[in-house]
């Protein structure tokens, strides 16, 4: 074990990957001697080659298409779309042929593709680089979305998404490349659909995912002074989600606190408060919230972006209500 | 022998098998279109009748690993690369031995097994898709071509312009084969494109743009012949422009009133089919009772993929969530 960062982990992640099987390929903008946007393959094309680390031209819709051409000929390719607003690009490959080919060709073709892209608020990006779209990718069926919020998990599910055959849309984010944790040197996988339980609690059920976790964790900290035991879930990933897991804490504590970065209407947190009041009514001994991103454009000026978003006082104060309820 | 006989003797060869193959196309979408009237196939069937020395004359160039990126109008190509008409026809009635197990029916046929990678429903989507299969084949150094088939209406698209340039910076084995039938749905492509002629849109990337009669099959095959033996040997994409006229509506039931009668006259008098029938007979390639007999046989192949298809059950309920992802739900 060593400590190094989530931006680190993943390139060793790719290293790896690509020397063990080389139908991996790299596709995006700027990725091979410039290292990427976010320097995540620094270094790659030195080990691979101009062939294996493509740089694409600014052409989003047909850098996710010429991945999935690719995937269906023989290829894993990994596509990086440099920030998740600009998928939006690509939203026909991306929703109309990548999620749709396997099943809409009986199962002929798998689609072995992972799609690289970062999100998040970064401290003054404003509207148009700062948006967390991952439910457009939740809400269509045929993608898996993977949505890490630290090293170990960000290495160890990398690999697993380019291992995996079908298409699956790895989300990471903006603060996080720079945060450091442990990682293991020998090899590993992390199975999706499994979320990490980060503390272990008695009193509330908090839920979350990808850069909101160290907010979660803090507030976690506070209300453990006041003597109120948080259990706090990182879902890692959002398809397949483990409201197993979630069910089970719950279970365990009658309340649950949803928090995450991505507006508050149509979030994960209203599908998750939908399933567990299916599932698990009786055991909840108070309505379920949720917070999430006040639902406008990201502004930009710092006085008006620190208001948009969850953070540990905001969460400190609905754990506190949902105790009192 | 002179040059020119030495092409009358091999089209005389081809000759045949051409017109069986564009035989098949057409009797086929007749079929198909008599069991959409009928209710056997549902909702919507885009007939490719007019056009079909377009797809014969171009995947006839091809072996049977090249690939092929087709379009919501795809009957004709997945017949011209080889496509069983039994498993096509039990997909369009939406049945489990169809080829995609009835989950994709007429607008989302593919034929992997013959290099057939999809009917593309989006306009132009198949463009980048072929891009990356092109891609593909470089990196795998297989010596394989990919063709990828798009309407006039997708040339306005901005992935025909992301994906032409992509196929040329990187030198990539793709025909791009644009089957100009002069109508977007109902608009006439003077209405819609500053240059109509889209074969000249090929100078923006640098790559051989050419146009030909896209109802000679020879015209066809040949422009197609040099474009594939060029991605072949590495010299990167092309642009062809095959120009022709579908006799139906854009999709069955579509009336098609936007386009003045005679222009349509005009084109059923260049039917691809009649004209390549009276060379057959005319320059004795073949025998009016070997003709016949061929035609009979084409008939009864759609006769049989239709019993094929009525005989076939249906999907099965376990079927509905299976393949979304490689065939596991929940790995």
């Amino acid at each position: 074990m060593r400590e190094i960062s989530y931006r680190d982990a993943i390139n060793e992640a790719l290293q790896e990957e690509m020397k063990r099987d080389e139908r991996v390929i790299l596709l995006g903008e700027d990725i091979s001697h410039y290292g990427g946007p976010r320097r995540v393959t620094w270094g790659l094309v030195e080990s691979f080659g101009e062939d294996r680390v493509r740089d694409t031209p600014i052409s989003e819709n047909t850098i996710i298409g010429t991945g999935l051409g690719a995937a269906i000929t023989g290829m894993r390719p990994l596509v990086e779309i440099s920030y998740i607003d600009f998928a939006l690009l690509a939203m026909d490959q991306i929703g109309n042929q990548v999620a749709k080919l396997s099943y809409m060709t009986g199962g002929q073709t798998k689609v072995p593709l992972v799609i690289r892209t970062q999100g998040g608020a970064g401290g003054g990006t404003a509207a148009q680089h700062s948006q967390s779209l991952e439910m457009l990718f939740v809400h269509i069926p045929g993608l898996k979305v993977v949505i890490p919020a630290t090293p170990y998990d960000a290495k160890g599910l990398i690999k697993m998404a380019i291992r995996d055959d079908s298409p699956v849309v790895f989300i990471e984010h903006k603060l996080l490349y720079s945060t450091k944790g442990m990682v293991p040197e020998e090899e590993y996988l992390i199975p999706f659909g499994k979320a990490a339980i980060r503390r272990s609690g008695s009193d509330i059920t908090m839920v979350t995912y990808s850069a909101m976790l160290s907010e979660v964790m803090a507030a976690a900290d506070v209300l453990h002074q006041k003597e109120i035991e948080a259990e706090v879930l990182d879902l890692r990933t959002l398809i397949p989600l483990d409201i197993d897991g979630v069910l089970a804490s719950v279970k365990k504590t009658g309340r649950l606190l949803i928090i995450h970065e991505a507006s508050l209407v149509g979030g994960m947190g209203a599908e998750i408060a939908a399933q567990v009041q299916e599932q698990a009514f009786d055991y909840l001994d108070a309505p379920v919230i949720r917070l999430g991103a006040v639902p406008i454009p990201i502004p930009y000026s710092e006085s008006l972006e620190r208001l948009v978003f969850p953070n540990k006082g905001k969460i400190v104060t609905a754990s506190r209500a949902l105790i009192v309820a | 022998m002179s040059l020119v006989d030495e092409e009358e003797k091999q089209r005389s060869v081809l000759a045949p098998e051409f017109y069986r193959k564009m035989l098949a196309v057409r009797l086929f979408e007749q079929r198909a279109i008599e069991l959409y009237t009928r209710g056997e196939i549902r909702g919507v069937i885009h007939p490719y009748i007019g056009e079909e020395a377009v797809a014969v004359g171009a995947c006839a160039v091809l072996n049977n690993d090249d690939y092929v990126v087709s379009t919501h109008r795809g009957h004709g190509h997945c017949i011209a690369k080889g496509a069983s008409l039994d498993r096509m026809m039990a997909e369009l009635l939406g049945r489990s031995n169809g080829y995609c197990r009835g989950k994709g029916g007429s607008m989302h046929l593919a034929t992997f097994e013959v290099g057939m990678l999809g009917a593309i429903g989006i306009v132009a989507a198949g463009i980048p898709i072929a891009v990356g299969a092109g891609l593909s084949v470089k990196l795998r150094k297989t010596r394989q071509v990919v063709i990828c088939f798009f309407g006039d209406g997708a040339v306005n698209q901005g992935a025909f312009h992301e994906g032409l340039n992509m196929a040329a910076v990187w030198n990539l084995p793709v025909v791009f084969l644009c089957e100009n039938n002069f109508y977007a749905i109902s608009t006439h492509v003077s209405r819609v494109s500053a240059v109509t002629e889209v074969a000249r849109r090929s100078c923006a990337y640098d790559i051989p743009g050419k146009r030909v009669d896209g109802n000679s099959v020879w015209a066809v095959y040949e422009a197609v012949q040099e474009a594939v033996a060029r991605a072949r040997h590495g010299h990167g994409p092309s642009l062809i422009e095959a120009l022709t006229y579908r006799h139906e509506g854009h999709y069955k039931g579509d009336p098609g009133h936007y386009r003045p009668p005679e222009e349509l006259k005009k084109w059923q008098r260049k039917d691809p089919i009649k004209k390549l029938r009276k060379e057959l007979l005319a320059k004795n390639w073949l025998e009016p009772k070997a003709l016949e007999e061929l035609e009979q046989e084409v008939a009864q192949d759609v006769q049989r993929a239709v019993e094929f298809a009525r005989k076939s059950p249906y999907p099965a309920e376990e079927e509905l969530t299976s393949d979304i992802f490689g065939g596991d739900h929940r790995k």
